[in-house]
């Protein structure tokens, strides 16, 4: 054989490398191609209302494009240590910003941010700039405080200078029922008030109990599906699956009509003797449990089973041949070998338990609300689009942080979702 | 090697049916005896891992007897046998390290830490397989994983050691070196092993005695010597190793040789079976014992016969012959210094003596 000099054997090299990279990167495109319309789809319709949804979570609003220089004076007056009512030129400033919203009608958009802030901000910035003069009597600030005292409290400025840089760190506090004092320093919302964390806990409490419980039922199930005939286990699985058939809110109906003072189940308790008054069973936690439960049931069996499916018997029988009796040879090697089922089950019926909205609301009472309850609540009714976006950042964040945790414990390889 | 000749193990005619009708192993007899590797050999669906499970105590006998060291073991739970079971694709647990794949079984029988420790890398010494120990079994090859399977069934002590098809997912060549290892294993521990296979080779190499199945019976029960070279029936002398068979008729019969008419002409040889003349008989040859004669031969028998195809084998060559009304008779011939050439077509004359065929019973027709 030829004995080649080193350059020629690093020239070979190269040469060897570009058309391997040639070839490749057809592949390459080709795969890029198949996956492309799934990668607009989802771009489009879930990673770009994702980002508009962590935006709108810190982004505060329109003062500064109404009230530009305002906005201005207010940022450097917020840096102040000693918080005063401000000085003349501020209230000038917003007089003439004050007369031109109003008069090119941006003055409700204002008012409405502002609302959120304080309640009444909305009557007090109307009835002002309805009633403000052309020119000032005296000072600005006179005038502004002889139409109404409340522009001589802090605590109005205070709000509206919250309002008035771009961004803002109001919405997520919200969500945590923590607000921005008069100082801005933080401080917790008044109890009264603090309707968020306490949601939030809710969810999860919900959440959980029902992982657990389709946990419970479906790892039995999943087990002896695994065990039977292919043929027999996928006649169940289809049982197991029926529930798909029909639409949610179907589903939740008919949990309703079930679980009622007069439905049938109470009755057939009372039939059978074992109680004397009717369970209540709707409007309540139970309730919301036991529908959400149902619904669920078949995302934990499927990971579970398919799972289980893999495990081979004869790993059940070496261990038994190897001195284990059923029970420690299940503990020892069935049942870590079905853990990676059991995550990806846990996960899964976790995570879209936590975004649950019509069952709590069907089934649910008023202290069995979900977070996505308050969300659509904020959404629709109060138009607070910025709270609603933080509480579904705070969402988010809860459900990527519990993803880390799991598989920092489980490993991602130690997952299999089907 | 010496066997004791008492029996360890014995099979009192057991039966299995799955469905009520068939059964998978019928009126089974069988004694094992204490040290001794006994193989189970047959076709799939012959009924020998059936055996093997209702022995390891995961099937149960329809009706019938299992003994073990004297005592019936039916109403035992496989995990209080104290057989050690090494499976088909090995079934190591896969999220257990070696070592504790090793330690399993000692760990479920509570004992102490450092012994067991100091146990199962004595056991993973066994299979020269130390540097090994803390790999996950996903990370070793076939042969490696064999090994680990074979120390986690020695590693307690066990009684019986059963094997069911344990080499059959490695390639040829390691096939064979794991065989010697196990082998040799046997030898030293001199524990007793049954082991199932339908590799005839690996049943010959390997076993004190071989047991052939087929159809839930046992054909045979002999040494793999004899099961070789005197197999008692057609079907034994078909499965095990190449064999050229030739119908024909008993024609004379005396003291374990006999005449039989074929349609090539008469055939002295051994007799195995029916002693009526006229019955029907299978004669049974071996290719490596047919040798190429001119006429000079001292050979008891000798035919004439015609070469259909020569296929090179490196060290030896085989001749597809006509010969007697058969077409596929297989001939070996070694590939020899100054051998002759063999060409396609030609005619010549083949030679064997007595001792080198066996007049069997020929199978029923159908």
């Amino acid at each position: 054989m030829e004995t080649m000099t080193a350059d020629e054997a690093r020239a070979e090299a190269r040469t060897l490398r570009a058309s391997l990279r040639r070839a490749e990167r057809r592949r390459t495109l080709r795969g890029l191609g198949l996956a492309l319309p799934l990668i607009l789809f989802t771009l489009v319709f879930f990673v770009l209302p994702i980002a508009g949804m962590l935006v709108k979570a810190v982004q505060n609003g329109p003062m500064p494009d109404i009230l530009p220089q305002t906005s201005a004076l207010l940022q450097q007056w917020r840096a102040s240590e000693e918080r005063a009512v401000p000085d003349e030129a501020v209230f000038a400033a917003f007089a003439g910003e004050l007369r031109a919203a109003s008069q090119n009608r941006t003055l409700p958009e204002l008012a409405t941010r502002l609302n959120f802030e304080n309640a009444g901000y909305r009557s007090l910035l109307m009835s002002t700039a309805r009633r403000l003069p052309e020119a000032p009597a005296g000072t600005w600030r006179d005038t502004f405080t002889g139409l109404n005292p409340q522009w001589g409290e802090v605590s109005i400025w205070a709000a509206l200078g919250r309002a008035s840089p771009r961004l803002t760190d109001g919405y997520v506090l919200a969500a945590l029922d923590h607000r921005r004092d008069d100082n801005d320093h933080i401080q917790p919302t008044d109890p009264s008030r603090a309707v968020y964390v306490a949601s939030l806990t809710r969810t999860l409490e919900i959440s959980a109990t029902v992982t657990l419980l389709c946990l419970v039922l479906a790892y039995p199930l999943a087990y002896r599906l695994a065990t039977l005939p292919e043929s027999t286990a996928n006649l169940l699985m289809i049982l197991v699956l029926l529930p798909f058939w029909t639409s949610l809110l179907v589903r939740t109906a008919s949990w309703l009509v079930i679980l009622q003072r007069e439905g049938p189940l109470n009755e057939a308790l009372q039939w059978l003797g074992l109680i004397d008054q009717p369970l209540q069973l709707v409007f309540n936690r139970p309730g919301v449990v036991i529908a959400m439960t149902h619904v669920l049931l078949p995302f934990m069996v499927l990971p579970i089973y398919s799972v289980m499916r893999g495990i081979p018997p004869n790993y059940m029988r070496a261990a038994t041949s190897l001195g284990a009796p059923f029970l420690t040879a299940f503990r020892r090697v069935y049942f870590p070998l079905s853990l990676p089922g059991v995550t990806a089950g846990c996960l899964l019926v976790f995570i879209l338990a936590i975004g649950y909205y019509i069952t709590p609301l069907l089934i649910g009472g008023a202290n069995d609300q979900m977070v996505s309850a308050l969300i659509a609540f904020l959404t629709l009714q109060t138009l607070n689009w910025g709270l609603a976006a933080a509480l579904g950042t705070v969402l988010l964040v809860i459900t990527i942080a519990l993803y880390f945790v799991y598989t920092r414990v489980v490993g991602t390889d130690g997952m299999k979702l089907g | 090697m010496t066997v004791p000749n008492d029996a360890f193990v014995t099979f009192e005619k057991v039966r299995k049916t799955y469905d009520g009708r068939t059964l998978v192993v019928s009126d089974l007899d069988l004694e094992i005896r204490k040290g001794e590797f006994l193989t189970m050999l047959g076709p799939s669906g012959s009924g020998k891992t059936t055996c093997l499970m209702m022995l390891a105590g995961f099937e149960h006998p329809t009706s019938g007897r299992i003994t073990l060291g004297g005592r019936s073991i039916d109403g035992v739970p496989p995990h209080k046998r104290d057989i050690g079971v090494v499976f088909q694709n090995y079934a190591l647990f896969p999220h257990m390290s070696v070592l504790e794949n090793i330690a399993f079984p000692l760990s479920v029988r509570k004992v102490s830490k450092a012994e067991m420790e100091q146990r199962a890398r004595a056991a993973l010494g066994m299979v020269h397989l130390q540097h090994l120990a803390d790999r996950k079994p996903g990370q070793l090859s076939g042969g490696q994983q064999q090994r680990v399977a074979l120390a986690r069934a020695l590693v307690f002590e066990p009684v019986l050691i059963l094997m069911d098809e344990p080499l059959g997912a490695l390639d040829k060549q390691l096939r064979e070196a794991m065989q010697y290892e196990i082998k040799h294993l046997h030898e030293r521990l001199g524990v007793t092993i049954v082991y199932v296979t339908h590799d005839q080779g690996e049943a010959l190499t390997m076993s004190d005695r071989v047991a052939v199945f087929n159809e839930g019976k046992i054909q045979q029960l002999s040494t793999p010597k004899e099961l070789y070279e005197r197999p008692q029936n057609a079907f034994v002398a078909s499965f095990i190793g190449e064999n050229n068979a030739v119908l024909g008729t008993l024609k004379s019969a005396s003291d374990g040789t006999c005449e039989v008419e074929t349609p090539g002409g008469t055939l002295r040889c051994g007799l195995i079976g029916e002693h009526t003349l006229g019955t029907r008989k299978l004669v049974s040859l071996r290719p490596e014992r047919v040798r190429i004669v001119d006429d000079t031969s001292a050979c008891t028998n000798v035919m004439p016969a015609r070469i259909e195809e020569v296929i090179y084998h490196g060290d030896h060559l085989r001749l597809r012959l006509s010969t007697m009304s058969v077409s596929d008779f297989i001939a070996k011939v070694p590939n020899a210094e100054g051998g002759r050439d063999f060409v396609a077509g030609q005619e010549l004359k083949i030679g064997f003596n007595t001792t080198d065929c066996l007049a069997l019973d020929a199978p029923a027709r159908n």
